[in-house]
């Protein structure tokens, strides 16, 4: 038997709520720390306890991080998904299950490894009855390290991590991983190919999820306040600024230079911000779908009374029940027309952990030079999953705080100034901030009715030149948003144009594309809207360009198409949208079917 | 006028250097003879006569007739005019930019008991150091006179019909949900709303002012339980109110005998001074404004002045425990960690 070795996938099904994560993230980190390129995902249902949920690990010696949809090895936990684990063994991979799970197998094309797990924990005295079945999903994390060789090092490193040192939690898991593995060398004999071993792809790199990501970036963004209200998948968002402000903003005076507030919904939630934006603080809020829908009239109004703020969008599936814990990209033509009347919205587009750590704290420098809101578009499964990184680099550039007047300023102006005044010729107006001593300092704000120096008025002429102003900015914003990132392949006639986290997928599928069928792609990623002006020359070079995104109707494709309508010819939309991360194979299908209509040619 | 000089002030200039036409806003677009524009003209009045900077106060309103009403008072103060039934969190928000500043929210029946009924309940529970004003008329005006969920069981309105709902108690709604300052007064006795707003001001909390404001378009029919007239007849005020600044000695009136007066004092060294206290009420004491509010209900009365105070909770930005400065003022080297920081961030991402 050829052996499999670092290019295989792990799928493992076990019951919402049974405290397997500990276990899969403890398999995910060992062989990241063994230098193997690896990327995890978590596939939940929207429960607290006893649904089926399936953790993904794919081990990828190429690099590839993109979801496969084919698993080679199956860990089978669950009573209640056994049948369909165990049907979804590719030929030819191997099977383990908890023996005290009485199924019928009758599969033969597969290895198949009954484990004792309960029996193993049950002659372990020394762990408290409470934790048994939560010490228990250590068995197979033993059982595996033995069968495909996980370095128990690397686990022991990996529960050391997770326990934050602590040893007591730290020695009773480990001891069950032990005891799994020893079980596996005395009773199980290798009857499948697939194995481990060690690599030095992912030294320097860190591993982290793009909520984690996105919170520290802020708070190096220097972020002031955040109002939020629980929502999956935004909600570690939150949480994880709750957990870094007191580290990263620690002062000798023990006080603090910042607020999260929960807020009762998010209405409130974004009524805070923009409040807390208005009166000079770099402020955020974090979402989804759902709750964007909720604050669509304030992030309106924050749009005409121009005051900065940043708006975290982990894009799901909703509304309401259906599928809130799968991913998705279908908030984006929603938020590029977000608010009643005419309107214009800066999105940004972070495609990787890196870029959520970025446009952490790019975001504010952004919203405050252009006084509106600036949109982060992630979604569940970069915002949660586990992804390997370069490692976060500090901002590089001092903040922006935009044209704010202080007390010198206006007296230096002699309080001549106008709140909504288009001084340098570039529609960004200057501001004052609350607290501002100077008697000029302050305006009434509002919506649309209101002149160059915030004066209340209806005149037609007046609200018409404010429209031109505010549409004058967002030319202006063209030059302050994050350049795409271009991947080129000399001489290609056929391009991709994506955002997002479908990149890694994107990636493995250009490579198929490139090796299976003979055709080149070049790949842009959106990075944000307003497009910069590199998307406008990358559209224009290509015979056609695919748009591949995580939606039924093509979003980003209807975008384009509106933005350079002498190129629609060439747009072909490649739109999909189940739940499931983006796979390489959807990619390659997808854009096969459309090349084929176009040039009859493979 | 205010019961007590202030010493030293030029007659036209407060202690702060300021005329009262300082504290002016633009000329009123409401009706004339609403209730709302004698509120203003008594916020004026107040925060002359409190010697407070315009740039120290901050305001902030819903949608409405009410809400329009910040544009009429205190022009040398930021304010920000938001969305219906929204004011609390744009305040809650705003006020963490400096808390050294005041807020005076202006809002009305419908902002605030109906589409802001949630955030009205949930800044209350917060305690945001924030004057919160409701014209509470009964109507909606600017859509030209619906009925407002503080309207009346049985009020008759020209194009509505008759009233089928119970109204709500404002002042009610606040002591139940742990407001720290509730009161309610009339537009028709602007004495009373000037030292009510006073003690407002001067209270670390959330203040809660229902005035029930006349709308001289929709709902000033004599029976109507917001109108002048049945105002003037039914008010039934707890006590007489009066407003002494921290700098001024309280001077008693010799006929006033012990038990006839009470003294509330204020974080700031103010006091508020209670007379005519012949209903014996403790603004101090919850239970009390929930039965004087029930009492109110069941017999008509319109009750007016301070009916619950408690000076001693924490408010938002307290429980924060926030920076001297204030935090729209902090630069770069307070908001951004060090660069050393980012090795010990990624070093714990595994």
């Amino acid at each position: 038997m050829n052996k499999v070795i670092n290019d295989f996938s792990i799928i493992v099904g076990t019951k919402n709520g049974s405290g397997s994560s500990t276990a899969n993230n403890t398999i995910l980190r060992a062989i990241f720390k063994m230098g193997i390129p690896v990327s995890g995902k978590n596939l939940f249902p929207s429960n607290i306890q006893g649904l089926p949920t399936w953790y993904t690990i794919r081990v990828s010696k190429d690099g590839y991080l993109g979801r496969r949809e084919i698993n080679e090895i199956v860990i089978a936990i669950n009573p209640d998904s056994f049948a369909r684990d165990l049907a979804s063994v590719a030929p030819g991979g191997a099977f383990y299950y908890a023996d005290d799970i009485k199924q019928p197998i009758t599969r033969t094309d597969i290895a198949i490894y009954p484990m004792p797990v309960k029996d193993i924990i049950k002659k372990d005295q020394s762990i408290p009855n409470d934790f048994r079945d939560l010490v228990g999903n250590m068995v197979y994390v033993g059982v595996l390290a033995q069968m495909i060789g996980i370095d128990v090092d690397k686990i022991y490193a990996a529960l050391n991590f997770h326990f934050k040192g602590k040893q007591k939690p730290i020695d009773m898991n480990f001891k069950a991983v032990k005891a799994g593995a020893e079980w596996a060398m005395t009773n199980l004999e290798k009857k499948d190919p697939f194995h481990l071993e060690h690599m030095d792809k992912t030294e320097g790199l860190i591993m982290a999820d793009g909520n984690t990501a996105a919170a520290i970036g802020s708070i190096f963004g220097g972020a002031q306040f955040v109002a939020w209200y629980p929502i999956t998948p935004a909600t570690s968002l939150a949480e994880a600024m709750n957990d870094y402000f007191p580290m990263l903003r620690k002062r000798e005076d023990g006080k603090n230079t910042y607020a999260v507030v929960q807020a009762e919904d998010e209405l409130a939630a974004i009524g805070m911000t923009v409040g807390a934006g208005w009166s000079g603080l770099r402020a955020l809020t974090s979402t989804s779908g759902p709750g964007l829908s909720l604050m669509t009239e304030f992030v309106g109004l924050a749009y005409y009374a121009e005051v900065p703020l940043v708006v975290w969008d982990i894009q799901r599936i909703g509304p309401s029940t259906g599928l809130p814990t799968r991913t998705s990209q279908a908030d984006l033509t929603f938020t590029s027309t977000i608010g009643h009347g005419d309107s214009d919205s800066v999105i940004l587009l972070p495609g990787d952990i890196n870029e959520c750590f970025d446009f952490g704290w790019q975001s504010f420098d952004i919203a405050e030079r252009l006084q509106t809101p600036v949109f982060v578009l992630s979604d569940l499964d970069m915002g949660m999953n586990q992804w390997m990184s370069k490692p976060f680099a500090y901002p590089p550039t001092p903040m922006d705080r935009g044209k704010t007047l202080t007390e010198k300023d206006l007296e230096e102006l002699k309080g001549n100034w106008g709140r909504y005044l288009d001084k340098d010729d570039d529609g960004i107006p200057q501001r004052t901030l609350p607290g501002n001593k100077h008697p000029m300092s302050a305006y009434f704000t509002r919506g649309t009715g209101h002149d160059e120096y915030a004066k209340y008025t209806e005149d037609a002429d007046t609200f018409q030149r404010n429209m031109l102003r505010l549409k004058k900015k967002f030319v202006t914003a063209k030059q302050y948003m994050p350049k795409p990132v271009v991947y080129n392949h000399s001489g290609a006639k056929t391009a991709i144009i994506a955002y997002g986290s479908t990149e890694s997928a994107i990636i493995e599928a250009r490579d198929q594309l490139a090796n299976d069928h003979g055709i080149q792609t070049d790949f842009l990623r959106v990075r944000a809207l307003p497009f910069s002006p590199e998307v406008d020359e990358f559209v224009g070079k290509y015979d056609q360009v695919f748009v591949v995104e995580m939606n039924r109707d093509g979003q980003l494709f209807k975008l384009l198409s509106l933005e350079y309508p002498e190129h629609v010819s060439k747009l072909k939309s490649v739109a999909f949208g189940d739940g499931m991360p983006a796979s390489a194979k959807w990619i390659r299908e997808g854009i096969l079917d459309k090349f084929n209509e176009v040039k009859g040619v493979k | 006028m205010s019961a007590l000089p202030m010493s030293g002030a030029p007659a036209n200039v407060n202690l702060v250097g300021l005329s009262k036409a300082d504290y002016r806003g633009n000329p009123t677009t409401l009706c004339q003879g609403c209730g709302h524009n004698s509120i203003s003209n008594q916020i004026i009045a107040a925060m002359y006569e409190l010697n407070v900077l315009p740039e120290n106060v901050v305001k902030f309103s819903g949608i409405g007739c009410s809400s329009k009403s910040p544009t009429y008072f205190m022009n040398r103060s930021f304010g920000f005019n938001s969305l219906h039934g929204r004011m609390p969190s744009i305040a809650t928000g705003a006020m963490f930019g400096d808390r050294t500043l005041k807020a005076i929210g202006v809002s009305g029946d419908g902002d605030t008991a109906s589409i802001g009924m949630g955030q009205f309940k949930h800044v209350m529970r917060r305690n945001v150091n924030f004057v919160y004003i409701i014209e509470n008329n009964g109507v909606y005006g600017l859509t030209k006179g619906q009925f407002s969920a503080t309207a009346e069981l049985g009020l008759a309105l020209k194009k509505q019909g008759v009233n089928p709902y119970m109204p709500v108690d404002i002042c009610m709604e606040a002591v139940i949900s742990n407001a720290t300052f509730v009161a309610r007064s009339f537009a028709g006795d602007p004495k009373q709303v000037k030292e009510l707003l006073k003690a407002a001001f001067a209270h670390k909390g959330i203040a809660v002012l229902d005035i029930i404001s006349p709308c001289v378009t929709f709902n000033n029919e004599a029976n109507a339980h917001h109108s002048y007239a049945w105002g003037k007849d039914h008010e039934e005020p707890l006590h007489d109110i009066s407003y002494i600044a921290p700098r001024n000695e309280i001077m008693l009136e010799r006929e006033m005998s012990a038990g006839e007066i009470r003294e509330v004092a204020m974080h700031d060294g103010s006091m508020i001074v209670l007379k005519n206290l012949e209903k014996g009420y403790d603004p101090t004491n919850r239970f009390e404004a929930i039965r004087a509010l029930e009492e109110a209900q069941r017999y008509n009365w319109l009750t007016t002045g301070l009916i619950y105070i408690n000076e001693d909770k924490p408010t938002l930005d307290e429980t924060y425990n926030l920076v001297d400065t204030p935090l729209n003022r902090l630069a770069e080297a307070d908001l951004r960690p060090a660069p050393e920081m980012i090795e010990k961030v990624n070093a714990l991402m595994f």
